[in-house]
């Protein structure tokens, strides 16, 4: 069992226009830097991108935007992204805008092999759409249906050789749940070590949802609103 | 007299109780931390996985990984707890949360809540806005009672894209505190100084007034 590649051009091959690829991340926090740097520097074009936010202007997924590589994104929040926002208003990008808990639950089903489910979100609104609906002790609940990807790209402080992963603190977010969702996952890790060196209680995403996986280098770690106390 | 943001969040903060775990959205909800009075012990959820929000960093211990709802630099405080998205959004959606407190641009006197979207102008996307508001047991709104040109936000019905229905059980605003009825709007207390006539004008659904209605209390 070898999972272990030498960086993101190495870990990004296989991957064409067209795919579908879940990103890790909320805002810039905890988002796979090399990765996209990496799918930036490609001629790949197509891709649906799937992540909770659109990252900013110039760093992120914001840069695959720019590049004119993305024909669809899916996520809860583009906000930050002026150019994003510009190019939903005029219709250049397709974009899909999905409730934020019920994003990382159709992620979540999609790795968990169940095909579809009823929440409440939405219910009501725009984003109620054609979906089936049904009662459920009194409340209404819309059917979502489990999302799965060609690959699945995350970030994670620690890394073993095995593809166990351990996140750091609010950088966790929506990696752990898309590590098990991509037919095949990519982790960067910001320390890679050999198996056995991680604690198995501490484990958050098991090996068995990694494909590749290597140390990252160089992470500006961007920070988007630094509050400190006067 | 009007409150201001502080205000309005002054008031709210006496709607928490001594072990309320609370979500608190972006804008003048976040003033309300702020707020909780000495010696109650309340904890501050983030929907990015934390449990446990604490006061903002010193500049010396900023950490790019440590940020709130607003990607904005947090502390976390002893006791916290660190989680995926999915399981903090079970923790909404299971109706954990004791209180939600969010911005809105409209609420109708039925409870339903438009702050995500302005058509052809502000199109950035829901969040957890949606489903902090279709799963939580307890929401308040907190607004300024009519926008910047004088327009009411309470209103009959909602003009611009829903958040979600019949959710929301009362607003907190700079002039009033409502609560949503069968009814519609029934006005519970005055802000200090203002009168009933000046909320029933800025109030354009339903508004039910019954008997004395006392001024809030700081």
């Amino acid at each position: 069992m070898n999972k272990v590649v030498k960086d993101a051009n190495e870990a990004i091959r296989g991957i064409t226009d067209n795919m579908t690829i879940l990103f890790g991340g909320f805002g810039l926090c905890g988002i796979p830097e090399n990765c996209i740097k990496a799918l930036a520097a490609t001629d790949i074009r197509g891709l649906t991108c799937i992540s909770n936010n659109a990252g900013v202007d110039d760093f992120g997924l914001g840069v695959l935007l720019a590049k004119h590589q993305m024909k669809k994104m899916m996520a809860s929040y583009v906000g930050e992204n002026k150019e994003f926002e510009r190019q939903l208003l005029s219709g250049e990008l397709e974009v899909e805008l999905i409730p934020q808990g019920t994003l990382a639950e159709r992620i979540r089903a999609g790795g968990a092999g169940i095909p579809a489910f009823f929440v409440p979100a939405g219910y009501g609104t725009e984003v109620q759409g054609n979906k089936e609906v049904r009662e459920f002790k009194g409340r209404m609940h819309l059917l979502e249906t489990g999302i799965t990807a060609d690959f699945a790209i995350v970030k994670a402080r620690y890394g073993d050789t095995r593809g166990n992963l351990i996140f750091n603190k609010t950088a966790n977010n929506f990696n752990q749940v898309m590590a098990t969702a991509g037919k095949i996952t990519i982790a960067e890790v910001e320390e890679l070590v050999p198996y056995g060196t991680l604690d198995p209680n501490h484990i958050h995403t098991p090996g068995i949802y990694v494909q590749r996986i290597f140390q990252g280098t160089n992470y500006e770690k961007r920070i988007e609103f630094r509050i400190t106390h006067q | 007299m009007a409150l201001d943001k502080d205000g309005i969040a002054k008031r709210i903060a006496q709607e928490l109780k001594d072990g309320f775990y609370v979500n608190l959205g972006i804008g003048i909800p976040t003033l309300v931390a702020n707020y909780i009075p000495e010696g109650m012990e309340v904890i501050l959820q983030s929907e990015n996985g934390l449990l446990g929000i604490g006061p903002s960093p010193n500049p010396d211990e900023v950490d790019p990984d440590l940020i709130n709802a607003g990607k904005q630099t947090i502390t976390a405080t002893p006791g916290s707890a660190f989680f995926d998205s999915s399981a903090s959004f079970a923790m909404i959606r299971g109706g954990h949360i004791d209180l939600t407190v969010l911005g809105a641009f409209e609420v109708s006197e039925k409870g339903d809540i438009a702050s995500w979207k302005i058509p052809g102008k502000l199109v950035k996307g829901m969040g957890g806005a949606m489903d902090l508001v279709a799963a939580a047991k307890n929401i308040i709104v907190a607004t300024t009672h009519t926008d910047k040109d004088g327009k009411s936000k309470l209103l009959k019905h909602c003009t611009l894209p829903l958040t979600g229905v019949n959710c929301v059980r009362r607003i907190i605003t700079d002039m009033a505190v409502v609560d949503i009825t069968d009814a519609g709007f029934k006005l519970v207390e005055r802000a200090p100084g203002v009168s009933v006539e000046e909320i029933r004008s800025a109030t354009e659904g339903s508004l039910v007034v019954e008997g004395d209605i006392p001024e809030m209390n700081f």
